[in-house]
């Protein structure tokens, strides 16, 4: 690792925990429906949504209608999401004149967004309209982070809560995390993005005279717009010269916070956080980065905070990060390498002061090797998927990560309030491994662990394996599958893999040269993409609904602790035990055998 | 059921005008304010008349001019309509191919300079549209630019000096240089 890749890090990191700790102690207090001190404003605009809407915000939930109530508002965003696609060219906000968007995509990107996915087929500048994208897509970025925060609330307070039957009401949990965390957080973001450079306007594509005109060459369509054919069957090509460059524009810093600061990472331009209008700048992306982790690092604070012992919060956040740590070391040694190829064709790729160096293949010259690696590492282990350098022309252990961290559940930090819940789900798996070593009922800060808690925790722990495992071997089984694939060889298996655990796993970046706008794709993706939310959210909701009736046993001698060193330990094994037992195999097919290929000659 | 569907409806009707149309237009509203050139796209003038944007690189093939990121983007490189990159994995035989083709078109056009090539001067960026390239494939190209405008080399090099970003503290950005603001400097020097 290059000394720069080791201080970009350990500033990250630093930076990081100075802001998340504060984070922490603030999330706990919207969690808990408490006043919060100078945002008597905002508490009566709450006030005003619930008078309007029926809510009477002191009823709590039990578990079951709080399932109901997560899933109807789910539903009905995915609905709206799906209806505005297919009717934007009659919509206003349309300057480009976009025509609708096809069935399948247009189902496929509902459920990406709403899943918090935003796993996208489409090119959003050349597909959506300016009112989809900051109404619909701007919208469900809030809705599925606060969703994701309800549900996090809603298993914290099962721990803290005393024999009760309820877990909290889920439309004061959404509304309270847009109102007081989601949308301010938001508004600071973007307009310090804007004053870096990205843009925010409704106007037109814009054209400017180049200096150099541009000469291509394109394949020519007949007059019935179909590719034209020579005597051979080739496409004819045409030379074209153009003296103009056609500039995408848009309301990009609304969506741009929102999609870091949720953890949903849908680019409103196809090349997402690598588009110098969404991340223009070191600056910008150092603190997209930081957006991304902000919350879901704060969470495990809060969840200290809220069950009463804020050393419980520490030992969660040291089992993510030392995963974080360890494999983002990987990814930064991987992408400094020299291409061996490349290196036998003279070209410079070591690092020095004037350059990166290193494989820069898909990868921007302002933010080099080590801010996209780190970029790659956070996107992946936090359930955001925006990317700042395609991941599809990483190195092949480079490439490794970021699907290795997917696939063991975005619990190394995670997504909004996902993160904190999936991790949640391993601690109690990991209680349960340990009592039955030391063949003691195994408790969790004071609760129980029993039968039907262990059986929830297994459909949420296997859920999303299932559907990665079975969806790839579907793929590469079918000549739809099979179609999408870029690159030829291992990392064509790879580029398959990578979009089953990126849409399982609800995070939403992509190996992108996969053609995964097909019908096929869409369909798949998106059925792997709602069972990888909700079928998980719903046990964790049993969990939370049967762990809030249990009683709160005190601490006593025979109490294993969970908030060391010990338990830090346990807690990271059993995430890796789980993640490499399912994957090795797949794995191993794809960027192990990848890496050999390129570097035994 | 109702006491769901109310509040369902209602809260989503009222949240998503909130962030889905309050939200954006506010920070459009901000952004015209604060930062009115950057909002609009960072757009650069000559005469009067815009010839691109700061942050949007362009595809320059003529000798005198310096040349950009290989940009993957179709059918002409640096579309800004269509962003992407190559995605071509390193085992790729085309990313081969194609690096051999850019080496080539740059011996081609500086048959005489021998020096190894900048990695990020042969290889696709990540968007198509990188505005920037690093300081050494600045450096790599002065010679070229210096014999098509007929001006000294070191005066070449002391354009890339005036306006190189450097990495801070060792490890914060990239030394790089803008593309576009280099070649406007240049025609502002000689035509």
């Amino acid at each position: 690792m290059t000394t720069q890749s080791f201080l970009l890090l350990v500033a990250f990191l630093a930076v990081l925990l100075a802001l998340t700790y504060p984070m922490g102690l603030y999330l706990a207090k919207v969690g808990d429906g408490t006043r919060i001190l100078g945002l008597g404003w905002i508490a009566k605009v709450e006030n005003f949504l619930y008078r309007r809407s029926g809510i009477t915000a002191d009823s709590a939930m039990g578990w079951k209608t709080y399932a109901i109530a997560l899933l109807v508002f789910n539903a009905l965003g995915a609905i709206v999401v799906y209806a505005v696609q297919r009717l934007q060219a009659r919509l206003p906000l349309n300057p480009q004149a976009f025509a609708n968007v096809s069935p399948d995509s247009a189902f496929n990107t509902a459920i990406s967004f709403v899943s918090n996915t935003n796993w996208q087929g489409y090119g959003g500048e050349s597909t959506m309209s300016y009112l989809t994208q900051m109404l619909v897509l701007t919208g469900q970025n809030f809705f599925s982070a606060a969703t994701g925060m309800a549900v996090a609330f809603a298993l914290i307070r099962s721990f803290s809560s005393r024999s009760v039957k309820t877990i909290g009401n889920f439309w004061v949990d959404i509304t309270r995390s847009i109102l007081y965390v989601l949308l301010p957080f938001s508004v600071v973001f973007a307009v310090f993005l804007m004053g870096q450079g990205v843009i925010q306007n409704f106007s037109a594509y814009k054209d400017v005279t180049l200096l150099d005109p541009v000469t291509y060459t394109q394949p020519k369509n007949g007059p019935d717009s179909q590719p034209l054919k020579d005597s051979k069957g080739d496409p004819v090509l045409e030379i074209l010269t153009t003296k103009t460059q056609t500039l995408a524009m848009g309301p990009v810093a609304s969506q741009e916070a929102i999609k870091l600061l949720g953890t949903n990472g849908g680019g409103f331009f196809n090349a997402n956080s690598a588009h110098p209008f969404e991340n223009p700048t070191p600056l910008s992306n150092f603190f997209q980065m930081l957006s991304i982790f902000l919350i879901p690092a704060g969470m495990c604070f809060a969840f200290g905070r809220m069950v009463g012992d804020i050393r419980q919060g520490w030992a969660v956040l040291g089992a993510m990060t030392a995963i974080f740590v360890v494999t983002t070391v990987v990814v930064l040694i991987a992408e400094q390498q020299a291409h061996p190829a490349l290196q036998a064709l003279g070209v410079d790729q070591a690092a020095s002061a004037l350059q990166s160096g290193g494989n820069m293949e898909g990868k921007e010259t302002r933010f080099g090797i080590s801010a996209s690696a780190l970029f790659a590492a956070i996107t992946t282990a936090a359930s955001c998927g925006a990317v700042s350098a395609m991941h599809d022309s990483f190195m092949p252990l480079g490439g490794m990560v970021p699907l290795v961290l997917m696939q063991f559940g975005e619990v190394v930090l995670g997504g909004v309030g996902s993160g904190l819940y999936g991790m949640l789900i391993f601690a109690i798996l990991a209680v349960f491994i340990a009592g039955l070593m030391i063949g003691r009922t195994p408790e969790y800060l004071g609760k129980k662990i029993q039968s039907f808690e262990m059986k929830m925790t297994s459909i949420a722990i296997l859920v999303t394996p299932a559907l990665v495992l079975a969806g790839t071997a579907i793929a590469v089984m079918l000549d739809p599958g099979r179609a999408g694939i870029a690159n030829p060889g291992a990392h064509g298996f790879s580029e398959i893999l990578y979009a089953f655990s990126s849409a399982a796993n609800n995070n939403g970046s992509a190996f992108a040269g996969l053609s995964a706008n097909t019908p096929f794709y869409n369909a798949m993706l998106a059925i792997a993409m709602w069972f990888g939310r909700f079928a998980m959210i719903v046990p964790i909701l049993a969990v939370a609904g049967s762990l809030a009736a249990k009683k709160r046993l005190e601490v006593t001698a025979g109490t294993m602790p969970t908030h060391g060193l010990l338990f830090v330990a346990l807690l990271v094994g059993v995430v890796v035990l789980v993640g490499i037992l399912n994957y090795v195999p797949a794995l191993a097919l794809g960027p192990i055998v990848e890496h050999l290929q390129l570097f035994t000659h | 059921m109702i006491s769901i569907l109310r509040p369902a409806f209602v809260l989503f009707a009222a949240l998503t005008l909130l962030c889905g149309v309050l939200y954006p237009y506010a920070i459009t509203g901000i952004g015209q304010v604060a930062f009115a050139s950057q909002a609009a796209g960072s757009l650069v003038s000559r005469g009067g008349q815009p010839v691109g944007s700061s942050l949007i690189g362009q595809a320059f093939s003529s000798p005198k001019y310096f040349w950009g990121r290989p940009s993957a983007t179709s059918p002409m490189p640096n579309n800004a309509t269509a962003s992407s990159g190559s995605n071509q994995g390193p085992l790729n035989p085309a990313l081969i191919d194609a690096v051999k083709g850019r080496i080539n078109a740059l011996k081609a056009a500086d048959p005489a300079n021998i020096a190894p090539i900048p990695v990020d001067l042969v290889t696709a960026s990540a968007s198509g549209l990188d505005p920037e390239i690093s300081v050494a494939s600045a450096y790599y190209q002065a010679g070229r630019i210096a014999r098509a405008r007929q001006l000294p080399d070191n005066e070449i090099r002391n354009i890339i000096d005036q306006y190189r970003e450097s990495r801070y503290f060792n490890f914060f950005g990239e030394p790089r240089v803008n593309v576009l603001v280099l070649n406007l400097a240049l025609d502002q020097r000689r035509p």
